[in-house]
């Protein structure tokens, strides 16, 4: 069983797009439902009430005037005109200025019709026809005859039926049409989600078929989204293929280095041994002494070296003012057991010199600077901290010359060869300094200069926090 | 608010019109047990031994309901349905006039209720208003003749045969034409106004009837008898099926071949019917198979094999129940359509 067997999926992505893209649509639907009624409304009152202004122009026009009086001869065609929306019962009525019917239906006048109000304009409104609620539109017809002179007014209604069935009709097309549409967007929504999602589908099987030992990065032609992603996860892999090389290199190094001084403390402990000589033996004895010290010595900065390289990817960093870990140095007095009596400062200043660091890895560093100075330098060893240029520097300088160029050239190589079996170790040291350095994303500097040899980790400041 | 104007027009009504007429009641008959439960009071203006039959078999397999057959005249009945409605009353259940016009303007006033059913939906549009009005019948305005007195060859199988007829110098027709008197009779006025929107015909109709001496009367019996006993030789825009129901050997009977109007009696069931339930029953039972059976029998529903066959076809003018009747209601019009008649037709001195 996998692990992600064991612990429940959240919901999937795909059915996550997809209950979004059904709300959409739904949401989408309804504002299009009410859209399509208030247009299909609208659409259907400005057909009708054509129709009604039709039907009263109708009307207007065979209204005569005989002998001073006015009369109308109702056009049937007007209410063929009418009869275009089937269903609707129909008022009409015929008026003059002072409100007198002419023709049309009489008791049956809905208040509005009853009461024509001057204007040259036809007029629309709504108003109850009986029990059903209907259209009208009044329209004047001015005359200025000899014999009559005055406006009379037409006025025209309609029930609603046919505009309600027009504006549902329309509703109804409109909404079988965005419910194709809502379907077909669905489809094509699922098979872009699908085609989003491949990716994932893609680095789910590269990761299954990987080698457990393969931690080489994942390829990084992927979408930007998943990219973040991806790259988190090849960092990840890089931390850990340093951390196994590093374990890896400790112990190939640990083996390669003991290995020899190991086998020539054995040789010369079987010789003393059998050394007849007690003057000899005690002789031979010492240098086995000395040569245990050296290599134990040498057994301390390797595995000072693994912890640092160690911790350089593994410690979580803090400020850390780089004078404090100068002072710690020259407080922890190892000095005064590696050479007493040999001068050793202290050169820091006022201001703090604050770095983004592993405090541990930086004392390591400085020990290892001022072992080196101690054993190698020559005269005073001064060990200081400050702020150079805008870099932090943290260093340790002797008054002598320093390493030879062939030294030097070879810094920063994981170990030296001769280094145990010549019983020093002033490279090691130097490069688990340089490696602190490289993991505070700063350089390990050495110059031999006319004052003496400095050795600096320069390293970025920690930047000046905002008052 | 609605109620306040009714009452305001019932008062503004003429005195006689506030209680529901019983003047117009020309003969009554009750069908059905005399305990049932349920009475349909039916008013209609066809007779009841044409309907009869029908009303008969709708209330033989219904042993609840009863049915009240009151038969009145057009013109009483409208002024009764219309008294009615303002009042909010309930008068009749269901109303079946050839006064198709004056139905459609008691639908048009909001004075009759809805109906669906298979049947109705069932109908031609040109038989159904708004669902509230449906043509029962098929009836054809058709020509009659004396047999005995009009030579065949002088026989009008059409209208301009007619006019022919009354443009011919010898006098031979003369004063012996008759047609409805279109203000007496609603249904005269019907098929007169009716043939004016048809054809451009219908002032050369007049100016023939003039020429001829026409002469206007009242009633489709009168004229019956009248061209039965050779008292007229032709009588124009007679209802066939009052033709076909006092079957006479010497009247025969022409259905206009340029074109016949096809009147449809209507039904409607009043908006304050006490009985719209047995109202509605009754509708689909004359519109199914055996109401229409029943009332073919009678001569009320035209052979429909006439309508199919060849040229027959495009000659029926049904007069469509719908809201183009209105006009043939509207005051005005009526006054100056039969203004322009009786220059025609002089009314008959008493």
């Amino acid at each position: 069983m996998t692990e992600a067997a064991l612990t429940p999926a959240s919901r999937s992505l795909k059915s996550r797009v997809v209950t979004g893209v059904l709300s959409l649509l739904l949401v989408g639907g309804l504002v299009v439902a009410l859209a399509a009624f208030a247009y299909g409304r609208q659409a259907a009152r400005a057909a009708y009430d054509r129709l009604l202004l039709g039907a009263a122009n109708d009307i207007a026009e065979t209204i005569q005037i005989n002998d001073g009086v006015p009369a109308v001869d109702l056009p049937v065609s007007a209410f063929q005109l009418l009869a275009l929306a089937p269903d609707d019962r129909i008022f009409y009525a015929v008026r003059d200025a002072a409100g007198r019917l002419i023709t049309g239906l009489a008791g049956d006048l809905p208040q509005a019709a009853s009461t024509p109000r001057a204007g040259a304009e036809a007029r629309f409104f709504d108003d109850r026809f009986g029990p059903e609620r209907a259209r009208f539109v009044t329209v004047p017809r001015r005359f200025a005859e000899r014999d009559y002179s005055g406006t009379i007014y037409v006025t025209v209604g309609q029930t609603l039926r046919a505009r309600e069935a027009m504006a549902l009709g329309l509703t109804r097309d409109a909404l079988i049409v965005a419910g194709f549409a809502g379907v077909v967007l669905l489809v094509l929504g699922l098979v872009l989600v699908d085609r989003a999602l491949g990716p994932l589908d893609a680095i789910a099987r590269d990761l299954s078929a990987r080698d457990p030992h393969d931690l080489t990065p994942m390829p990084t032609g992927v979408p930007a989204e998943m990219a973040v992603v991806i790259g988190a996860m090849n960092r990840f892999m890089g931390r850990l293929e340093r951390q196994v090389e590093a374990m890896r290199n400790l112990i190939s190094d640990t083996a390669h280095q003991l290995r020899t001084p190991v086998a020539a403390l054995r040789v010369q402990a079987e010789l003393a041994a059998e050394e007849p000589d007690p003057a000899r033996a005690r002789a031979m004895a010492a240098r086995i002494a000395r040569r245990s010290r050296a290599l134990g010595d040498l057994l301390d900065q390797m595995l000072a070296r693994a912890l640092v390289i160690h911790r350089s990817d593994a410690a979580r960093r803090a400020a850390v003012d780089l004078r404090e870990v100068a002072l710690g140095v020259i407080e922890a007095g190892d000095h005064e057991l590696i050479a007493p009596g040999r001068e050793v400062a202290l050169a820091i200043g006022e201001s703090p010199v604050e770095v983004m660091g592993d405090a541990l890895s930086l004392s390591e560093a400085a020990k290892n600077l001022l072992v080196n100075a101690l054993r190698h330098g020559a005269g005073r060893v001064e060990v200081g901290a400050g702020l150079e240029g805008g870099r932090a520097v943290l260093w340790v300088r002797d008054t002598g010359p320093g390493p030879g160029a062939e030294v030097l050239g070879r810094i920063g190589a994981r170990f030296e060869r001769n280094a145990a079996a010549r019983g020093t170790s002033a490279g090691l040291g130097l490069s688990i300094a340089r490696a602190v350095a490289e993991a505070c994303g700063g350089t390990l500097a050495l110059d031999p200069g006319p004052a003496g040899f400095r050795a600096a980790l320069i390293l970025p400041p920690l930047p000046e926090e905002a008052p | 608010m609605i109620r306040l104007i009714a009452l305001l027009m019932l008062l503004a009504l003429p005195a006689a019109a506030q209680d529901t007429p019983r003047g117009g009641l020309e003969a009554a008959e009750r069908f059905g047990p005399a305990t049932a439960a349920t009475v349909l009071r039916l008013r209609t203006t066809t007779d009841i031994d044409v309907l009869g039959p029908a009303i008969a078999a709708f209330t033989a397999a219904r042993p609840g309901l009863a049915v009240e057959f009151e038969q009145w005249g057009s013109n009483a009945l409208y002024d009764a349905a219309r008294a009615d409605c303002a009042a909010g009353r309930a008068g009749a259940d269901a109303l079946l006039s050839s006064a198709v016009d004056q139905l459609v303007e008691l639908v048009n006033l909001g004075c009759a209720q809805p109906w669906r059913s298979g049947a109705t939906l069932a109908l031609p549009e040109a038989r159904r208003w708004r669902d509230e009005l449906w043509g029962l019948t098929r009836e054809p305005a058709v020509i009659l003749y004396n047999r005995r007195l009009v030579p065949p060859e002088d026989v009008p199988r059409s209208r301009f045969d007619l006019l022919d007829l009354m443009r011919r110098d010898d006098h031979r027709y003369q004063g012996r034409i008759a047609t409805y008197d279109i203000e007496a009779s609603g249904l005269g006025y019907l098929f007169a106004f009716a043939d004016s929107l048809e054809a451009t015909s219908f002032g050369a109709a007049l100016e023939g009837f003039a020429r001829a001496g026409a002469v206007a009367t009242c009633c489709s019996a009168e004229i019956i008898e009248g061209v039965s006993q050779g008292r007229w030789l032709i009588a124009y825009n007679v209802l066939g099926s009052y033709a076909a129901a006092r079957p006479a050997p010497e009247v025969g009977v022409i259905a206009p071949e340029d074109y016949t109007l096809i009147l449809t009696r209507a039904y409607m069931i009043p908006r304050a019917a006490a009985a719209p339930g047995p109202a509605a029953e009754l509708l689909d039972f004359l519109l199914g198979a055996e109401g229409q059976r029943l009332m073919a029998a009678r001569g009320l529903i035209l052979d429909p094999d006439r309508g199919n066959s060849g040229e027959a076809e495009s000659t029926e003018r049904p007069i469509r129940i719908g809201p183009a009747l209105l006009v043939a209601r509207d005051a005005e019009k009526r006054r100056a359509f039969i203004r322009r008649w009786r220059e025609t037709f002089p009314r008959p001195t008493p």
